[in-house]
């Protein structure tokens, strides 16, 4: 990553609300092909930054640079024409509409001549499901179908493949397996290393760990708005990353502590720390 | 990501539309909602008349004024929004084409004119309200109901110092928005023509999608790139359009118009959306469910005394079929969003 030009990186930046100072001095880069893990306890301002990242919010101090040059988003709009797509936990998704016109939805593709345009239904429907496919969800084969009827992880994929079919070249990836059970979990995770292989920048918000190792190239720890870590992978192992992002020694502290427990208690856990 | 590339757990046969499909969504409930009360109103109705010229065109011809009404007021509760200041442009709009056309007895045309401009002018208020503040549009277009059905009296008495009026439009004027044909008034027509038109523009046309998204997820709408506030107050502006047209066609059909504003017809409208199988909560809806809503409300409540029912029963089944179809609506949603975890081994 050292020698190739980052896509999007973060100088300095801090953003404050009024008087609340939510982000201070964070500095992060991604390049094409890499996958950053930005990892925080909740509150912890992952969201805040993602927001500033992707035109919602405009950094108090410090600059965005994209492609070396420093740039500002005045809206989301802009931010998403630059190439930059955010996906949010629900997958920003319309329940109760078919896969291709979530998939299309705000360039949706038409056929016939004005004022007689129609949706064309079946073109939208067929590349959605090629593209949904080609990302490894081979269970959705039919465009037609509502998206409230998929699966979470199913939803994430989707928005995943519309943001690479539709050019992104950073995508954001707010908490996208939170809700998520084990296997589809995976399932985003396999997606994830999939929009890796075509060459995206991925930024990976999470707060589960194991998740942030599956896919992780680079790792940011963000503690009550600062970067308490940053290093790469196979610098740190998962018990350390799970120290730093509960703040400190307390993890560790009561680990020890449970496994002290055990020992003198035949194997069983300790009563939950009130 | 090499493991689990066959996790095929058999996706459900989905063959395009099938007809189990078809009996799920709302516009089908709202179909057969409408096929049973005409069959049950025409049995108990086959000695009275129900299936006469007169019985039907009574209901139909009722139905067209509020039906012209009722698909935007759909489009808005499909976007997540609710308008029901109709009640108050409708006798806005009439009351403007009888003072300028009856009172200063200027052409017809300039009276329709004017009164889609205060339609206009009423949609614009009440979008720009709803998308610049965080007021709800219930709060909003209930200020706005009573502001011009106050300003309508007002007006009314200071320019022909009378609440009601009369207008006798020229025979072509007549005939094209105030005539009849075997019984059915023009307004019957302009309703299927803006019934084809909005069916166009919500199902078929690229923009429609847009309407539901306003109503499913209104920051993705935003981020997607859809012009949220232009399409809402173009909405609103669309409503008040259709409720002033709607009182333009009224008061050239009956010769007069009143300022009262109109509360039933709120009921109407709100009533034959949902019972037309429009989610209340937005994001879903029909152009031809809202259709079926208008129809069957206007049976009930118009065509009652063309059969044995008695007639105070009317407000009765239209509480119980609104009661039905809200419950359908949510069964439909809850089926719809919930398809993957019914179908989990
Ligand atoms: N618009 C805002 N105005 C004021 N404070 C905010 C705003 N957005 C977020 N915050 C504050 O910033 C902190 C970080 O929030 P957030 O970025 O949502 O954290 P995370 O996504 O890591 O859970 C919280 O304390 C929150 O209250
Ligand atoms: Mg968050």
């Amino acid at each position: 990553m050292s020698d190739k030009q980052p896509v999007l990186e973060l100088r300095n930046v801090d953003k404050s609300f009024g008087p609340i100072d939510v982000l201070h001095e964070i500095s992060l880069k991604v390049g094409e092909g890499e996958v950053l893990c930005l990892l925080g306890d909740n509150g912890a301002g992952k969201s805040t930054l993602i927001k500033t990242l992707a035109g919602v919010h405009q950094p108090t101090r410090g600059e965005i640079i994209m492609d070396g040059a420093p740039t500002t988003f005045s809206s989301p709009r802009e931010a998403q024409e630059r190439g930059i797509a955010t996906v949010h936990q629900f997958g920003g998704t319309y329940p109760l509409m078919s896969i291709g016109h979530n998939f299309f939805m705000g360039v949706e593709p038409t056929k016939g001549f004005w004022p007689f345009k129609v949706y064309d239904r079946e073109k939208a429907n067929r590349i959605a499901v090629e593209e949904v496919q080609k990302m490894g969800i081979t269970r959705i084969t039919d465009g037609d179908r509502l998206v409230g009827g998929l699966s979470g992880g199913e939803r994430q994929s989707l928005a995943i493949a519309r943001a690479v079919y539709f050019g992104a070249r950073v995508l954001i990836l707010d908490e996208p397996t939170a809700a998520l059970g084990v296997k589809q979990a995976a399932h985003v995770l396999r997606i994830v290393n999939e929009a890796k292989r075509r060459g995206l920048a991925v930024i990976f918000i999470t707060h589960q760990v194991m998740h942030a190792m599956a896919v992780g190239d680079h790792f940011a720890v963000l503690i009550r708005g600062a970067i308490a870590a940053d290093f790469r992978k196979g610098d740190k192992t998962r018990e350390e990353i799970a120290d730093l992002m509960a703040g400190g020694e307390s993890m560790a502290d009561l680990e020890a502590n449970i496994e002290g427990y055990m020992e003198s208690h035949e194997g069983h856990v300790p009563p939950p720390v009130h | 990501m090499t493991d689990t590339t066959t996790d095929s757990n058999v996706a459900p046969a989905s063959g395009g539309i099938s007809l189990a499909e078809f009996f799920r969504s709302p516009a089908a409930g709202a179909f057969m909602g409408f096929v049973v009360v005409f069959v049950v109103f025409a049995i108990f109705g086959f000695s009275r008349n129900f299936l006469s010229i007169p019985g039907i065109t009574t209901w139909v011809n009722f139905a067209s004024l509020v039906g012209i009404i009722a698909i935007p007021v759909g489009f808005l509760m499909i976007a997540g929004e609710l308008d029901i200041s109709t009640g108050a442009v409708l006798p806005a709009g009439a009351m403007t084409v009888a003072i300028l056309c009856g009172h200063y007895e200027l052409p017809v045309l300039v009276g329709i004119l004017g009164a889609l401009c205060v339609g206009a002018l009423v949609g614009f208020i009440n979008g720009f309200i709803v998308t610049r503040t965080e007021v709800p549009s219930f709060i909003v277009t209930l200020a706005t109901l009573f502001a011009v059905a106050g300003l309508t009296l007002y007006l009314s008495i200071l320019f022909i110092n009378n609440t009601n009026s009369f207008y006798h439009a020229p025979d072509w004027a007549k005939a094209l928005f105030g005539g009849k044909v075997f019984g059915f008034n023009s307004s019957v027509f302009w309703w299927i023509a803006l019934v084809t038109a909005f069916y166009f523009f919500l199902h078929k046309s690229p923009k429609g999608a847009w309407v539901f998204a306003l109503g499913g997820d209104q920051e993705s709408a935003r981020n997607a790139g859809i012009p949220v506030r232009g399409l809402k107050i173009g909405l609103f502006m669309l409503c008040s359009i259709c409720a002033a047209f709607a009182g333009a066609l009224q008061v050239i059909t009956f010769n007069s118009a009143t300022s009262q504003a109109n509360f039933g017809l709120i009921f109407n409208t709100i009533i034959s959306v949902v019972v037309g199988g429009v989610l209340l909560t937005g994001g879903f809806g029909t152009v031809m469910g809202i259709v079926f809503g208008v129809l069957t409300l206007a049976i009930v409540t118009q065509a009652i005394g063309f059969t044995e029912i008695d007639r105070n029963l009317s407000f009765l089944i239209i509480g119980v079929m609104l009661l039905i179809a809200v419950l359908m609506n949510d069964t439909f949603r809850n089926l719809a969003t919930s398809w993957s975890t019914s179908k989990k081994k």
